[in-house]
């Protein structure tokens, strides 16, 4: 008997029955289908009767119904069937895998967007805008901690360039007195003292860290807010994928995506909404014919281009909103119902107790990043007054706003529960694939997989005989185990990564030929044909191990450094270097040992 | 079957000289050829717009062309790939058109000239990103190099590992010189390609060099020179063996994996050829004249007795 532990024949064939199992899913298609969910609860039990129902009533076919991690998905046997009801909803594809084996958990390799089809976005984070912001609210915040303290003051200034803000005060005494009212209000802030032409002032620069710390959170911040945007239902959007990429750029997946205008419209829009007083004491018109502002107070514009004059100091900002409904038929018109945070809502019954009976405006503001006749790019920020009213009761968290028109709204309402953006983005890259490309490419993929395999398959079987025979049932092996290994890890498999599948296969013929032309050595050396197989086994493994790591290598850099569908070739190669040593090493080693393990005496080998 | 029945006795080292002729050719022709023609580099990273569509019956491209330089589009390269039906509209990233509406201007000008056209895909990179993607791939390839570098010093003495690294390094050269010639594009996939050949490519030189430690420790009366000769040519079935088979495989990725892995497949081919070349000829040449000797070989055996044959 050539001696090879039993264990680990039973450990190659528990491995290969679980890749079996694991890689079994993928044998099953995809059909038509309709995936609903729920704006923000999960879809219920009883919404899945009601909707089967429904469709049942108007005469849709529906081939089954069920949920899945909050959604539900309704199957057709029928395209029209399909059509028909996506009225409400997403069109997606569902995998027919069946249900026993969806509930222990075994899902089909996802495909990555050049095999399905859809559109590939990169936004650049315009994180230097981020750190603008801060230093707005800084001095939006000073400006009402000396308000409230009630100190005079000159003016407080912000300098973008050196990350400063600056209040300047025209002596001593309230400077004393402003500083103990910013720095009860701003306790973590570290202010240094200064004069400026002679007068007392008050400094704050941002440090590196915060910068850095205010470009992270930027980055992230967006990233939660253009998830909340693509999940919502007036985008439908199916399966949406948004991560970071690098410093500060962020990489969105939109399977299935046929036109991206829409989405786009909406991913890259920073509109939010602000709520002033109206300067009821001084002449908008005046003020915009003279240029002069009274101090304190903004000029705007109304969406009739009639002047308006507001408070510099905001009641509320869009970022401190909860809740955001368009209503399209109110008494009034169409309006945008509103909720509060528990701030925004103090601030506001604070606001309108004091000021019954007098004006407040709502500001829309829109950036948008622009290409001037010059080509550069330059931030055009659009602000207007969309509604000003008389405050006649006292509200506080829950509140209308009207005046807008019916599509604004609905996108307005959108963008206000799906939270503004921390910091401008801009397009750097896209890629759209059609779904007819995507199923060409899956073809070419697979053509290019099955012929590779084949060359490979008919060469070992006529060079290496028996054993050429047994490496080629351990790369079908090494297919099926590193199939596993992916549907497992939930990597999706892109066009680079069936050619890492293919070069895989590749790779692992490599190890079975080092092994069995050391045994031919071996075997020419004069050696026992079993003696021959143990040294072939032995002595290979330091060289395919060496081998093999520096691919490896080569292979994790490529995951470090790639995205997209670089990062999809790394790691199918990656994880196929792993499989293919497993199986060449342990698998094709059982086999042989199987063959040849059982005869009490081996006289030849066919190799 | 078998094709190398008797261990073949090539002198390697005596006639290396030849070797790095040949390859001193190989790689100042393809240094030169980069230099002198430059790469057709793709959009990752250039930038740009491209805009892939496919036509029922085959167009004029002429007359698409004439249709894009109509509605302002002057800067555009209209070619066919893959097929004649299939057409290719590639943009300069500086063109004055915003990028988002691009894909479907282009489209509703060639439905002007065929309304059964279909959009294939679109892509569209912006210049820096195209900076960074050539950046990143460019410290890809070095981050690799290092990290192969650190382990061949690892596992063997350092004018083996030297001789390994020098002889990987001919090879990308190789594919790039490649590249000038052919002008295919070069974009990311092709990069990737490169980067898997360099890890692939050390393959044979780290079986030679484990051949030639094990010689030198069990041939004691041979000089280095006859060691490295024995060791090559025993190794010789087995790495042109493996590499064949991989090449097989490769090549049906290239006939049949279509256009978008073309660059990447080509970029395989030729890595994998230049790559059992530089092992065979070049990196155990290197060690020699870096002065290896065996006596470099036997030290290790005392300080290191296990890595011998057992790595775990």
């Amino acid at each position: 008997m050539i001696s090879y532990p039993r264990w680990k024949i039973v450990l190659v064939a528990i491995v290969l029955l679980a890749a079996i199992l694991l890689a079994l899913p993928n044998l099953f298609g995809e059909e038509n289908a309709l995936q609903l969910a729920r704006d923000r609860a999960a879809v219920q039990e009883a919404d899945r009767s009601s909707v089967a129902q429904l469709l049942k009533d108007k005469g849709v076919a529906v081939d089954g119904a069920f949920l899945d991690q909050g959604r539900l998905t309704l199957r057709f046997a029928d395209k029209q069937d399909q059509l028909k009801a996506r009225d409400l909803i997403a069109l997606t594809q569902a995998s027919r895998v069946p249900e026993w084996m969806r509930n222990i958990g075994l899902n089909p390799l996802k495909l990555g967007l050049d095999l399905r089809g859809g559109v590939y976005l990169v936004y650049q984070v315009d994180v230097q805008g981020a750190v603008k912001q801060q230093l707005d609210h800084r001095e939006q915040d000073f400006r009402a901690s000396l308000r409230n303290a009630r100190v005079p003051y000159q003016d407080v200034t912000v300098d973008y360039a050196l990350n400063r803000v600056r209040v300047l005060f025209r002596d001593a005494d309230s400077f004393d007195k402003g500083k103990a009212a910013i720095l009860a209000d701003s306790r973590s802030l570290k202010f240094t003292d200064t004069t400026v032409n002679g007068a007392p002032a008050l400094e704050l620069v941002l440090t590196p860290q915060e910068i850095k710390e205010r470009q992270d959170y930027a980055v992230q911040q967006n990233i939660v807010i253009l998830r909340n945007r693509l999940n919502s239902p007036e985008l439908a959007v199916s399966e949406p994928q948004v991560a970071r990429q690098g410093v500060d750029q962020i990489a969105i997946q939109l399977p299935g995506l046929q036109n991206s205008a829409e989405v786009k419209k909406i991913l890259g829009k920073t509109a939010t909404l602000e709520f002033r007083m109206v300067d009821e004491s001084n002449n908008p018109i005046e003020a915009a014919a003279t240029g002069h502002i009274p101090l304190g107070s903004k000029l705007y514009y109304s969406r009739d281009k009639q002047p308006v004059l507001l408070k510099r100091d905001v009641v509320v900002t869009g970022d401190q909103l909860t809740d955001a409904s368009f209503q399209p038929n109110t008494q009034d018109g169409p309006a945008v119902s509103v909720g509060l945070d528990s701030r925004g809502a103090a601030k506001m019954f604070k606001n309108t107790s004091e000021n019954l009976g007098h004006l407040m405006a709502v500001v829309f503001i829109d950036r948008s990043r622009e290409k001037n006749a010059q080509g550069v790019e330059v931030d055009r920020v659009t602000e207007e007054v969309i509604n000003r009213a008389t405050i006649r009761g006292v509200f506080s968290n829950n509140f209308q706003i009207t005046g807008v028109n019916p599509i604004e709204g609905r996108e307005l309402a959108l963008l206000l529960r799906a939270g503004g953006l921390a910091a401008p983005l801009t397009p750097v890259e896209e890629r759209a694939i059609g779904p007819s490309l995507g199923q060409d490419n899956i073809d070419k993929g697979v053509n290019a997989m099955v012929f590779g395999m084949l060359a490979a398959f008919i060469f070992m079987g006529i060079y290496y005989k028996v054993f050429g025979l047994i490496a080629d049932v351990v790369l079908v092996a090494n297919v099926v185990l590193l199939t596993a290994l992916l549907s497992l890890v939930g990597a999706a498999l892109t066009l680079p990564g069936i050619a890492a599948v293919v070069l895989t296969v590749g790779m692992a013929v490599d190890a079975n030929i080092l092994i069995y032309e050391r045994i031919r050595e071996e075997l020419r050396n004069g050696v026992s044909p079993r003696a021959a197989i143990a040294a072939g086994f032995e002595r290979a493994f330091s060289a395919i191990a060496d081998s093999n790591v520096t691919a490896f290598i080569a292979g994790l850099v490529l995951w470090l450094f790639g995205t997209g569908a670089v990062r999809g070739f790394a790691v199918v190669l990656v994880l196929g270097i792993a499989t293919s040593m497993f199986t060449s090493l342990m698998g094709s080693r059982a086999l042989v040992q199987l063959v040849y393990g059982g005869k009490r005496k081996v006289d030849h080998l066919a190799i | 079957m078998e094709f190398f029945h008797k261990v073949t006795r090539f002198p390697f080292m005596n006639t290396r000289k030849v070797w790095y002729g040949l390859s001193a050719i190989l790689i100042i022709g393809s240094l030169s050829l980069v230099a002198a023609r430059g790469l057709n580099l793709g959009i990752d990273f250039t930038g740009g717009v491209v805009v892939e569509t496919n036509f029922p019956q085959a167009p004029n491209i002429e007359t698409l062309r004439g249709a894009l330089a109509k509605a302002g589009m002057t800067g555009a390269q209209v070619q066919s790939f893959g097929s004649s039906r299939d057409i290719r509209v590639r943009l300069p990233p500086d063109v004055n058109v915003k990028g988002e509406q691009i894909g479907s201007r282009i489209l509703d000008i060639f439905t002007a000239v065929d309304p059964g056209v279909k959009l294939q895909s679109s892509t569209i990179v912006g210049p820096q990103v195209g900076q960074e993607l050539f950046v990143k791939g460019a410290w890809a390839l070095f981050a690799t190099l290092v990290l192969i570098l650190i382990y061949v010093l690892m596992r063997f003495t350092p004018k083996l590992a030297l001789g390994a690294i020098f002889a990987v390094l001919h090879d990308p050269i190789c594919v790039l010189g490649f590249f000038a010639v052919s002008q295919m594009t070069f974009d990311l996939t092709a990069i990737s390609a490169i980067l898997a050949v360099i890890g692939y490519s050390l393959n044979d030189t780290v079986i030679v060099f484990d051949r030639i430690r094990e010689r030198a420790r069990t041939a004691r009366k041979l000089t280095i020179a006859q060691v490295i000769d024995e060791s090559i040519n025993q190794t010789l079935s087995r790495t042109l063996m493996t590499k064949l088979v991989t090449l097989l495989v490769v090549l049906a990725l290239l006939i049949f994996g279509g256009e978008t892995l073309h660059s990447f497949s080509a970029a395989l081919v030729i890595g994998i050829v230049a790559g059992t070349y530089s092992s065979i000829y070049i990196s155990a040449a290197l060690a020699l004249d870096l002065g290896l000797r065996t006596d470099d070989l036997l030290e290790r055996k005392h300080t290191k007795p296990e890595e011998v044959d057992g790595l775990p």
